[in-house]
């Protein structure tokens, strides 16, 4: 099974995260539809792979968007939407879904991220399980029709499109990037700024 | 240790689980510093918290708070972009009043150069040492001259730190430098050590009260800041100061300028209007 529990530091453990990759996706327009309808069977962060620069980063916005969640302060509709939002420097929501998010006809190859949260109590008197990494595995598999890949930094690192992601995190004319004559140094280097300007989001 | 703990809850935060429970590592007047894990466990992170003040209206301190931790932020940014040696930010919540940062290994430039002075015997003790031998003195020398490209490099980008001490500075042990120091060590070991106390690079931290600007004044009173804290802190290596400013005012082009700026500032102090 690809799907990846996820564990980040900080995080309360009634708080399950799990994470899996597919390349060479073929249904985006399917998946899109699903989010904009709000079928609530798909209620998954979908992100495209080819604006994420590596595991770190990837966590980095799922951090960020469960922080978010503990503090009950979403700004978008749920964790998951967060998620993709949190990817992005500024606050608009448009173009980080746009950037970061499932679009039809262009997205390859694409991350899923599911927060499954701990079942609140004291609701109604059918308190609804929390699906099993099983089940959303199985859920995954049929309905993204792609490759299964491991979450790994060098199988994200094919998808990544370089001019693409220091568009978004203006990396471009950067002199602590342009120094860097080694290329493993400067990927590295930004990543850290990708962070950071997320991290400065809206300031 | 469990009273300071009762006494100083930690952030909400630093509540949930982690493969290492956080410590504090010190605590200012205005918020405390924590250092634990960001994300997975072999990354380590400075946590730094200001915590709510209940004398203020709580409306009010929620804006101060906030404000205040946005911009430290935003000129570590920045600094970080142009390439100034200062830890980079990892992921902040103004609102709660926190903010996650890269841990920088190594100590202060203070412990350094103390360890450094440590071994000397005393300058009022003997005449002998009042010529001090130039080529033995050479780390340290070099040190003050990174300390002055570090802040040269800080003010060419349009920030001043607001609280230049030593104590401010880490001295971050480069990852190389292991393998070449073992390898020449041998002959003496104990100029070894002193020399790696004040070898690393030069990390400027705690930007708590730094601003933008550009203007050769405020500029002075960072350098003159410095100086003060430096004379009293390492009164024996005073007259090292000028080695720093010397390799400060070649690090940019209006550094000059402040340098003369800098004569001003100590003919009358920090205080430029005796308002406040």
């Amino acid at each position: 099974m690809a799907l990846e529990k996820l564990e980040l530091e900080h995080v309360p453990t009634a708080y399950q995260l799990y994470a899996g990759f597919f390349r060479d996706v073929t249904n985006a327009e399917f998946l899109h539809a699903q989010l904009l309808s709000r079928n609530s069977e798909f209620e998954y962060a979908f992100i495209d792979a080819s604006s994420v620069i590596s595991r770190l980063h990837l966590v980095s916005a799922v951090y960020s968007a469960v922080n978010v969640l503990l503090d009950g302060t979403l700004r978008t509709p749920n964790v998951h939407s967060e998620i993709v939002v949190s990817l992005n420097t500024n606050n608009n929501i448009a173009d980080a879904y746009r950037r970061w998010g499932i679009t039809p006809g262009k997205t390859k190859d694409l991350i899923v991220v599911k927060v499954v949260p701990p079942p609140s109590p004291a609701q109604d008197e059918t308190p609804t399980q929390p699906p099993t990494q099983l089940a959303i595995w199985d859920h995954l598999q049929q309905h993204v029709k792609g490759t299964p890949t491991p979450l790994t930094d060098s199988e994200l690192s094919q998808a990544t499109d370089w001019p693409k992601v220091r568009k978004y995190y203006r990396l471009n004319g950067v002199p602590a990037l342009d120094r860097l004559a080694d290329e493993q140094e400067r990927r590295k280097h930004s990543e850290r700024l990708a962070i950071m300007g997320m991290a400065l989001r809206g300031l | 240790m469990a009273a300071t703990e009762t006494q100083f809850p930690p952030p909400k935060v630093l509540t949930y689980p982690a493969s290492a429970p956080p410590s504090l590592v010190t605590q200012g007047a205005e918020g405390r510093l924590y250092k634990t894990t960001h994300l997975v466990p072999d990354r380590p992170c400075a946590l730094k918290y200001r915590p709510p003040k209940p004398y203020r209206h709580p409306i009010l301190d929620a804006r101060l708070t906030k404000t205040r931790l946005a911009s430290e932020a935003k000129v570590l940014e920045r600094c970080w972009r142009e390439g100034v040696p200062v830890p980079a930010v990892y992921v902040m919540d103004p609102a709660a009043g926190w903010m996650m940062m890269e841990w920088i290994d190594g100590h202060p430039v203070r412990v350094g150069i103390n360890e450094w002075l440590g071994e000397r015997p005393e300058e009022e003790g003997e005449t002998e040492t009042e010529t001090p031998k130039p080529a033995d003195e050479e780390p340290l020398v070099d040190l003050m001259r990174r300390v002055g490209a570090a802040v040269g490099a800080l003010h060419r980008t349009g920030v001043v730190h607001g609280d230049l001490t030593t104590s401010n500075m880490m001295l971050r042990p480069r990852e190389d430098a292991g393998q070449a120091n073992g390898s020449t060590t041998g002959v003496d070991g104990v100029v070894d050590d002193k020399a790696k106390a004040v070898g690393g690079d030069v990390v400027l931290i705690d930007f708590g009260l730094a601003t933008q600007s550009m203007s050769d004044e405020d500029r002075a009173v960072d350098l003159y800041v410095l100086e003060r804290a430096f004379a009293s802190t390492h009164p024996r290596a005073e007259r090292l100061f000028a080695t720093l400013l010397e390799s400060y005012g070649s690090t940019f082009k209006k550094a000059p300028s402040v340098l003369v700026k800098l004569e001003d500032v100590r003919m009358r102090g920090r205080k430029r209007s005796m308002l406040g």
